[in-house]
C-alpha cells in the first residue's frame, strides 16, 4: 500500500470487524436502529434542492416526503449520524497520521482518469442505493445483522455486480 | 425487563436524541477509517482477491453484532420487535444492489467509506461523494417513471428464520460458523493470489472465534422469547392497566379520533367473519384472533401517529388480542369499551326495534340481530358527526415510538 512515512498501519481486519460489530450492536441496543450513510447524503441534497427550487420538490412525490411544505429535510437522525461519520473518520485519520491529500488509484491510470471513474461510480452507487432503499451500511451491514431477507439478497447482489465487472476494470486498479 | 432500545426522544428530547446519533456516527467513522476503508485501492483489492479486507471486516461485524443482538434478546434485555429491520422489497433491492456493485468496482467506494475517505483528504473520495449526490439526484428525477417497480415485491418485515422456518438461534449459529470457515478460505485465497506464504493469524483470533460460537450457542439454547414469555415480562404492569380500565376507550372517544385528521385510527375487528360481515366500523380491519400475533410486525411499521383500537362484540376477545399485541410491543393500543354492542347501542340504539335485540346475550355474542350482511353500509358504521358532542372520559395518550420508523438510509 502507498503509505507515506509516519502513517500508522491499518488495524487487523478481524479486530476492525469486531469493533465495527460492537458499534453496530450498540447502535441497535441504544437507538433501535442500525448504521447508515446514503440517507444523510440524500437529505443533504434534498435540502440544497429545496433551497434552490422549492416548487420542484412539491412536484415529485418521493422528494415531497422529506421536504414538502415546512418539513426540514435535515431534521432527521440519519443526518447527524452522517455528520458524525465524517468527524469520526477525521479523528481516526489524525490519530493514525493518515490524513494526506492524495488520489488512490492503480499505477496504470492518471489521477484525472481516476476522478472521472470515481464520479461515474459514485453516480451508480447513489442511484442504486436509493433504488435498494439503503447502501452497504444501512442495508447489507445493519439489515444483515438483524437477519432481513431483503438485506441478504441485496448483499449478494452488490458482491455479484462488482465481481462480474471486476475483470473488465482490472487495468484501473492493478 | 426489555428496557432496550431506549426511548431516546422521551429521555433527551427531539434534538437531544440526535446527539446520540452523532456519537454513534463518530464511532462508526473511526472504525471505518482505522479498517482502511478510506482507501479506494484497498477496497477494490477485494474484487481481485488480493486483500479481502472488505469481506473480513464486514462479516466479522455482522456476526458479532448479530450474536449480541439475539443473545440480549434471548435473555430479555433487548426487544427485537422494536429493532428496525429493513423491510424487504426483493427485486428493487436486488437490482439496486447490482447497480451498486457496478458502482463499487468503477468508483472504488461505497457511500459510507467515501465519507471517511473524504475526511482523510482522498481526492477520489471527494469526487465520488459528488457522484453519489448526482446519482441520488438522478434517482429523484426518474423514479416517478417506474414507481410501480420501486414499490413491488414488498414482503414487509421478513427475516431469514421466517423464510427457512427455523429458529433465530439456529440461523445465528449457522451464519457464525459459515463466516468463520469463509475467513479461513479467504486467508488461503489471498496467499495463493499474492503468491505469499499464508500469514499467521493473531493469537487472540482463535479464542475470540470460540467465544463467539459459544455466545451464539447460548442464544440458541435459551431461544427467543415467545409471546407468552413476553406477556409474562410485562403482565404486572399491563394487567393493572386492564383492571384499572385505562385502555378501554368509550365509543365517543373512538369516534372523536376517527374524525381527527391528525391521528390515524385503525380499528381492528377480531370477531369471526359472520359477525364482521353483518356489521363493522367503516375502515375496520378484519383480524381473527388466531391471526393477531403474526400481524404484529406489520402494525409496527405504521406511522407514529397511529392508534389501534381492538374490538369484539363485548370486550372478551378484544382483551385477549390486546394482551397478544401488547406483548409484541405494538404501541398505542386500545380496546373499544363495551365492544361492538356498546357502539351499536350508542349510535344506532334509537332505531333498533325490540325484536331485533337479543335478550341476555352470551359472552362475546352480538346483542342485535341483522337480517342481512350490512358490512360497513350500516348507519352506525360511520356515525353522523352530530354525535361528536357526546361526552367521554379521555384515555388515549399518544406514546412515542422507541425506535426510528426508518432505517439508515431513509
Amino acid at each position: 500500500m502507498s503509505q507515506h512515512s509516519g502513517a500508522k498501519p491499518y488495524l487487523n481486519p478481524y479486530l476492525s470487524g469486531t469493533l465495527l460489530g460492537i458499534v453496530l450492536f450498540l447502535a441497535f441496543f441504544i437507538t433501535g436502529s442500525g448504521l447508515g450513510a446514503s440517507g444523510g447524503l440524500n437529505r443533504l441534497l434534498v435540502y440544497v434542492q429545496n433551497a434552490i427550487n422549492p416548487e420542484h420538490i412539491d412536484q415529485v412525490a418521493y422528494l415531497l416526503k422529506m421536504a414538502g411544505g415546512n418539513s426540514n429535510p435535515l431534521d432527521s437522525w440519519i443526518v447527524f449520524l452522517t455528520i458524525g461519520t465524517v468527524f469520526g473518520g477525521f479523528i481516526s485519520g489524525m490519530l493514525g497520521k493518515r490524513i494526506k491529500i492524495e488520489t488512490n488509484k492503480g499505477p496504470q491510470i492518471s489521477s484525472g482518469t481516476r476522478w472521472i471513474m470515481a464520479f461515474i461510480g459514485g453516480a451508480f452507487m447513489g442511484y442504486g442505493a436509493r433504488l435498494a432503499r439503503g447502501c452497504t451500511s444501512g442495508q447489507a451491514l445493519s439489515g444483515g445483522a438483524v437477519l432481513s431477507v431483503g438485506s441478504w439478497a441485496f448483499m449478494f447482489a452488490v458482491f455479484a455486480g462488482a465481481y462480474a465487472l471486476a475483470y473488465f476494470f482490472r487495468k484501473f486498479w492493478n | 425487563m426489555m428496557s432496550f432500545p431506549l426511548p431516546l426522544a422521551d429521555l433527551l428530547g427531539h434534538w437531544g436524541s440526535y446527539g446520540i446519533y452523532a456519537l454513534v456516527g463518530i464511532a462508526f467513522g473511526m472504525t471505518l477509517e482505522s479498517a482502511g476503508f478510506g482507501n479506494s485501492k484497498l477496497l477494490a483489492a477485494q474484487f481481485y482477491f488480493k486483500d479481502m479486507r472488505v469481506f473480513k471486516v464486514m462479516f466479522t461485524a455482522i456476526i458479532v453484532a448479530m450474536t449480541l443482538v439475539f443473545l440480549s434478546s434471548a435473555i430479555g434485555l433487548l426487544d427485537y420487535n422494536l429493532i428496525w429491520v429493513p423491510p424487504t422489497y426483493l427485486w428493487p433491492g436486488i437490482v439496486g444492489g447490482l447497480i451498486m456493485g457496478v458502482g463499487f468496482i468503477i468508483g472504488g467506494f461505497c457511500p459510507g467509506t467515501s465519507l471517511v475517505g473524504m475526511a482523510t483528504g482522498k481526492l477520489d473520495a471527494i469526487v465520488f461523494v459528488f457522484g453519489v449526490l448526482f446519482g441520488i439526484y438522478l434517482f429523484g428525477e426518474t423514479i416517478g417513471d417506474y414507481a410501480v417497480f420501486f414499490e413491488s415485491s414488498y414482503m414487509g418485515r421478513f427475516t431469514l428464520p421466517q423464510l427457512f422456518n427455523v429458529s433465530y438461534g439456529a440461523v445465528v449459529i449457522s451464519i457464525v460458523v459459515v463466516a468463520l470457515a469463509l475467513f479461513l478460505v479467504s486467508e488461503k485465497v489471498e496467499a495463493a493470489v499474492n503468491k505469499t506464504p499464508q500469514p499467521k493469524l493473531p493469537g487472540w483470533t482463535k479464542p475470540a472465534a470460540g467465544a463467539l460460537v459459544a455466545l451464539a450457542a447460548v442464544a440458541l439454547v435459551i431461544g427467543q422469547p415467545s409471546n407468552e414469555d413476553r406477556w409474562q415480562a410485562i403482565s404486572v404492569e399491563s394487567q393493572a392497566k386492564l383492571d384499572q380500565r385505562q385502555v378501554q376507550i368509550a365509543p365517543a372517544e373512538l369516534l372523536t379520533y376517527m374524525n381527527d385528521s391528525k391521528i390515524k385510527v385503525i380499528p381492528l375487528d377480531v370477531r369471526d367473519e359472520t359477525y364482521y360481515n353483518q356489521f363493522h366500523l367503516r375502515g375496520a380491519v378484519h383480524l381473527p384472533l388466531d391471526k393477531v400475533q403474526e400481524k404484529a410486525s406489520e402494525l409496527q411499521l405504521e406511522l407514529a401517529n397511529t392508534v389501534f383500537v381492538l374490538m369484539s362484540n363485548d370486550e372478551e376477545a378484544a382483551t385477549e388480542a390486546w394482551k397478544i399485541l401488547r406483548a409484541e410491543s405494538v404501541p398505542n393500543l386500545y380496546i373499544l369499551e363495551g365492544g361492538i354492542n356498546a357502539w351499536l347501542e350508542t349510535y344506532a340504539g334509537h332505531s333498533i326495534s325490540e325484536e331485533n335485540r337479543v335478550s341476555n346475550p352470551q359472552p362475546d355474542q352480538l346483542a342485535y340481530r341483522f337480517n342481512a350482511a350490512t358490512g360497513s353500509r350500516h348507519e352506525a358504521a360511520e356515525p353522523d358527526p352530530h354525535f361528536l358532542d357526546l361526552k367521554y372520559e379521555p384515555k388515549i395518550i399518544l406514546e412515542l415510538k422507541r425506535a426510528p420508523t426508518s432505517g439508515g438510509c431513509g
